[in-house]
C-alpha cells in the first residue's frame, strides 16, 4: 500500500521576541497551537495526535516539559511524543508528525516546536564543566568561526559575502510580523562595521536568541479537502545524522547534510534543484553558513555557493530566494528554528506568506540542522499533491 | 577498574520562569496566605491551578480561593531530608487535598515520627514566616483538629497588588564522572607531557582523545599510539569576545590542531605569536604549565607552514 499523502493545512508562530515575560511555556506554545487551528478552521477535538519538540531541557530547566504541556495543547486521552535532535529538532519533530499520517497511524497531526531563551542561557547549557576535559575556550560562535574560515580558504570567498546574507535577511525579516529582529535602519555599512566576536564572524552575522513556538496542523487527503486555505503538500522528507567527531567529518559540507538533500529530491522527483525549487529556507544561525549549505544541499557546486549570494541570486527578487522570512539570522528560538523553516516553505507554496511571499512559489525547501553538524532534517513541500 | 578515574560533575543554574496570569496569581496568593484553585468546565477545583482544562483543552480562568486545611490522601516518610528540601527534619511527603479543593497538592507534613501519620489525617498549612510569592510560602503542613474549612470555595479575581510574575528556580543535579578507560589512560599519559592516541582496528584512524571506540566502524580501539607533540593548525578563529569564567585576554586564537600523527584535530589556543599573524598550516607545539592536566597553549615551532594539501583532509 503506497503512503498516504500529508498536507500541511494549518500554520501558527508566535511573534518572536527576546523574552515573552508575559507568558508561561504553556501560554507560549498555546499561542502557537491556536493560530495553527484557526488557520486550518479546525478545533481541539479534531486532532488525534500531538508530536512536540524542543532542544535540550537545561535551555528552560523544565525536565521533560512535555509533560506538562499536554493540557495546553489538548494532549489528554491522545497520543503525544516528544523529538529531540538539538538544534534540527524543530525539522525532525514534523517530519515524525508528516510520518505518522503518511502511515496511516493518525488522519490529523498537530505538531510544535518551541523554545523560551529568556528562561535560562544556551551557551551555559551547551558548555557544562566536564571533569577532566580541557575547557571550552570560545563561546557559541567560536565553535562554528573556524569552520567558516576553512570554507573561505577552500573556495576563495571574499570577506564581504557574510555581510551580505545578514543585510539580505534583516531586511527580509522587515517583511514577516512574526521576525525577532526588526532593524529598520538597518544598512550593509553597518552591518560590516559591527565588531568581529569571533573573527571572521561579526557580531551583525550571529543570529539572536529568541522566545518562541511554531506550530503546524499536518492532515490526510480527506482533511486537506475540508481546508479553508490552500495545503502545502509534502513531496518528500528525510533525516541524517552522523557523529559530531570523526575522522574525515567536513564540517564545511558534512555528507549527512548531503544524503539527506539526495534522499529528499530522490522523493520529490527533483533533478535540478537550483531550478526546479523556488524558495528555501535553510538553518543559517552563522551567516556564512548560507554559501555553505548551498553547496551542501546541491544547489551550486563545490566552492560556487558564494558567488550566488554575491551575484543576488538569493535575495528576495533573485531566482532563489533564501529565508525570505528572515531565515536564523532574524529569529531563533532554537527548538523551534528547524519548524519555522519547515512552515515557512509551506507557507511560500500555500501563497500565505504575506510581504515576503515569493510570487508563484510552486515548491519549496525547508531545512534544519544541529548538534555540531551532526542532524539534518529537510523537507520539500509543493503546491500541488505528490504525483501518484 | 582502578585506573578508571572519576570526579563529581555539579550542574547547577538559577533558571528563571515567567509564570503567565495563572501562576501569578497562585504564588502572589502564597504571599498574601491564600490558596487558589481553578474551577475546570465540569465544575473541579484544581489545586495548584492550571491554565488550560485537561479534559476539554479549553483555556480556564475561573479562580477560587480554597481553605488552609486539608485532608491528607496518601503519603511516604522521608527519614532522611535532602538538600534545600522544606524540612531539615525527618518528615512526610503528603498529597494534601484542601478542603473545597477536588486534587491534591504535594508537600511536606511536619510530623513526629511515620507511625503520627495516616492517609485521611486532617492538617493545615503552617505559613513561613518571610514569603515571596513561591511554593515556600508554605513552610509545611502540620496536624489540625479543629473545624473544617468550607467545602464550597469562594470565586477569588485573582488580582493582587504588586504580583509576582516571574520567579527563580535554581536547580542543581550532583553527578559522579567517570571519563571512562580510554580517556583515562590519555590522561595518565598527560602527566608526562606525552600525547597518546588510540587506532582504530578498521579503519585504522588514529582517535585524540580517544574515546576508546572508533565513530564510524563501531568497534572497540585499544592500539595505542603516541602523536604530537608537534602538530599544525588547520583552521582557527580569532576571540575578540571575553568569555565568562575564562580567565584569557582578547584578542587570542582559538585554533583546530592536527597533531602529527593524528585523524583528526583537536582545540586549543595559540600563543607566542602576534594574533594576526596566526594562519592555517603554522606549525605548534603545546606549551605546559605547572599543575595543569592539559596544554596551557600551543606556540609556533619555527618550522616551515606545512603545505594545504598536507593536512586539508583534516580541516
Ligand atoms: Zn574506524
Amino acid at each position: 500500500m503506497s503512503k498516504e499523502p500529508v498536507a500541511v493545512v494549518g500554520i501558527g508562530q508566535t511573534k518572536h521576541v527576546a523574552a515573552r515575560h508575559d507568558v508561561s511555556i504553556a501560554g507560549l506554545v498555546r499561542e502557537a497551537a491556536v493560530r495553527a487551528l484557526e488557520d486550518a478552521g479546525l478545533a481541539w477535538s479534531d486532532i488525534d495526535a500531538v508530536v512536540i519538540g524542543k532542544a535540550p531541557d537545561f535551555f528552560e530547566g523544565v525536565m521533560m516539559p512535555e509533560l506538562y504541556l499536554a493540557d495546553a495543547l489538548g494532549a489528554v486521552g491522545k497520543p503525544m511524543l516528544r523529538v529531540h535532535t538539538a538544534g534540527s529538532v524543530g525539522g525532525s519533530t514534523a517530519l515524525v508528525a508528516a510520518n505518522l499520517v503518511a502511515a496511516r497511524v493518525h488522519r490529523t497531526v498537530l505538531t510544535l516546536a518551541f523554545e523560551k531563551q529568556s528562561e535560562s542561557n544556551a551557551m551555559w547549557g551547551l558548555s557544562l564543566p566536564v571533569p577532566f576535559q580541557q575547557p571550552l575556550l570560545a563561546g557559541a560562535g567560536g565553535f562554528f568561526a573556524p569552520h567558516v574560515r576553512a570554507y573561505m580558504r577552500r573556495t576563495g570567498a571574499p570577506d564581504a559575502v557574510g555581510s551580505l546574507v545578514a543585510y539580505k535577511d534583516r531586511r527580509n525579516a522587515l517583511k514577516n510580523p512574526y521576525a525577532h529582529l526588526h532593524d529598520h535602519d538597518i544598512t550593509l555599512e553597518k552591518v560590516r562595521a559591527a565588531p568581529m566576536l569571533w573573527d571572521p564572524i561579526r557580531y551583525s552575522e550571529t543570529c539572536p536568541s529568541s522566545d518562541g513556538a511554531c506550530a503546524m496542523i499536518l492532515t490526510d487527503r480527506e482533511g486537506a479537502a475540508r481546508s479553508p486555505h490552500p495545503p502545502a503538500w509534502v513531496h518528500g522528507g528525510a533525516m541524517r545524522s552522523e557523529p559530531t567527531l570523526f575522522a574525515g567529518k567536513d564540517f564545511v559540507s558534512p555528507q549527512a547534510g548531503k544524503d539527506c538533500a539526495a534522499d529528499v529530491y530522490r522523493q520529490a522527483r527533483i533533478t535540478d534543484p537550483r531550478r526546479e525549487i523556488d524558495a528555501v529556507e535553510m538553518y543559517v544561525p552563522f551567516s556564512w553558513y548560507e554559501p555553505m549549505w548551498l553547496e551542501n544541499l546541491g544547489f551550486a557546486d563545490e566552492g560556487e555557493g558564494w558567488k550566488l549570494t554575491e551575484a543576488g541570486v538569493t535575495e528576495l527578487d533573485g531566482d532563489l530566494p533564501v529565508n525570505p522570512s528572515g531565515g536564523v539570522l532574524s529569529t531563533n528560538p532554537i527548538g523551534a528554528s528547524g519548524m519555522i523553516r519547515f512552515a515557512e516553505a509551506a507557507l511560500q507554496v500555500r501563497g500565505r506568506a504575506g510581504e515576503h511571499q515569493i510570487d508563484g512559489a510552486t515548491r519549496a525547501l525547508g531545512h534544519a540542522y544541529g548538534g555540531g553538524a551532526q542532524f539534518f532534517a529537510m523537507w520539500l513541500v509543493g503546491a500541488e499533491p505528490p504525483p501518484g | 577498574m582502578s585506573d578508571v578515574l572519576s570526579a563529581p560533575l555539579v550542574v547547577e543554574f538559577p533558571f528563571t520562569r515567567s509564570l503567565g496570569p495563572v501562576q501569578s496569581a497562585f504564588l502572589t496568593g502564597l504571599r498574601e496566605r491564600t490558596v487558589l484553585g481553578v474551577r475546570t468546565e465540569d465544575g473541579t477545583v484544581l489545586v495548584p491551578p492550571v491554565e488550560y482544562d485537561p479534559v476539554t483543552a479549553n483555556e480556564i480562568r475561573d479562580l477560587v480561593e480554597v481553605a488552609p486545611t486539608g485532608t491528607v490522601t496518601t503519603w511516604a516518610w522521608n527519614p532522611s531530608p535532602g538538600r534545600d528540601q522544606p524540612l531539615d527534619t525527618p518528615f512526610a511527603w503528603v498529597l494534601v487535598r484542601l478542603d473545597g479543593a477536588g486534587t491534591a497538592l504535594l508537600h511536606a507534613l511536619d510530623a513526629p515520627g511515620p507511625d503520627a501519620v495516616r492517609t485521611g489525617m486532617r492538617v493545615r498549612i503552617r505559613w513561613a514566616a518571610t514569603r515571596t510569592g513561591a511554593i515556600a510560602d508554605i513552610a509545611c503542613f502540620e496536624p489540625h483538629d479543629g473545624e473544617p474549612g468550607a467545602t464550597e470555595p469562594a470565586e477569588h479575581t485573582g488580582e493582587f497588588a504588586d504580583p509576582v510574575t516571574g520567579i527563580v528556580t535554581p536547580a542543581r543535579l550532583d553527578y559522579v564522572h567517570t571519563p571512562g578507560r580510554a580517556q583515562s589512560a590519555y590522561l595518565a599519559a598527560l602527566e608526562g607531557h606525552r600525547t597518546v592516541g588510540e587506532r582504530c582496528p578498521a579503519c585504522r584512524k588514529v582517535y585524540v582523545p580517544p574515546r576508546g571506540a572508533c565513530p564510524t566502524c563501531g568497534v572497540a580501539t585499544a592500539e595505542q599510539v603516541e602523536v604530537g607533540p608537534r602538530g599544525t593548525v588547520t583552521t582557527f578563529c580569532i576571540v575578540n569576545i571575553k568569555a565568562k569564567n575564562l580567565d584569557i585576554e582578547v584578542p587570542y586564537v582559538y585554533a583546530h590542531i592536527a597533531l602529527d600523527g593524528a585523524d583528526l584535530a583537536l582545540h586549543g589556543r595559540i600563543a607566542g605569536i602576534p594574533y594576526d599573524q596566526v594562519r592555517m598550516g603554522l606549525r605548534v607545539e603545546p606549551v605546559w604549565v605547572e599543575g595543569a592536566r592539559h596544554p596551557d597553549h600551543y606556540r609556533p615551532t619555527g618550522e616551515p607552514d606545512a603545505d594545504y594539501d598536507t593536512y586539508k583532509e583534516l580541516v
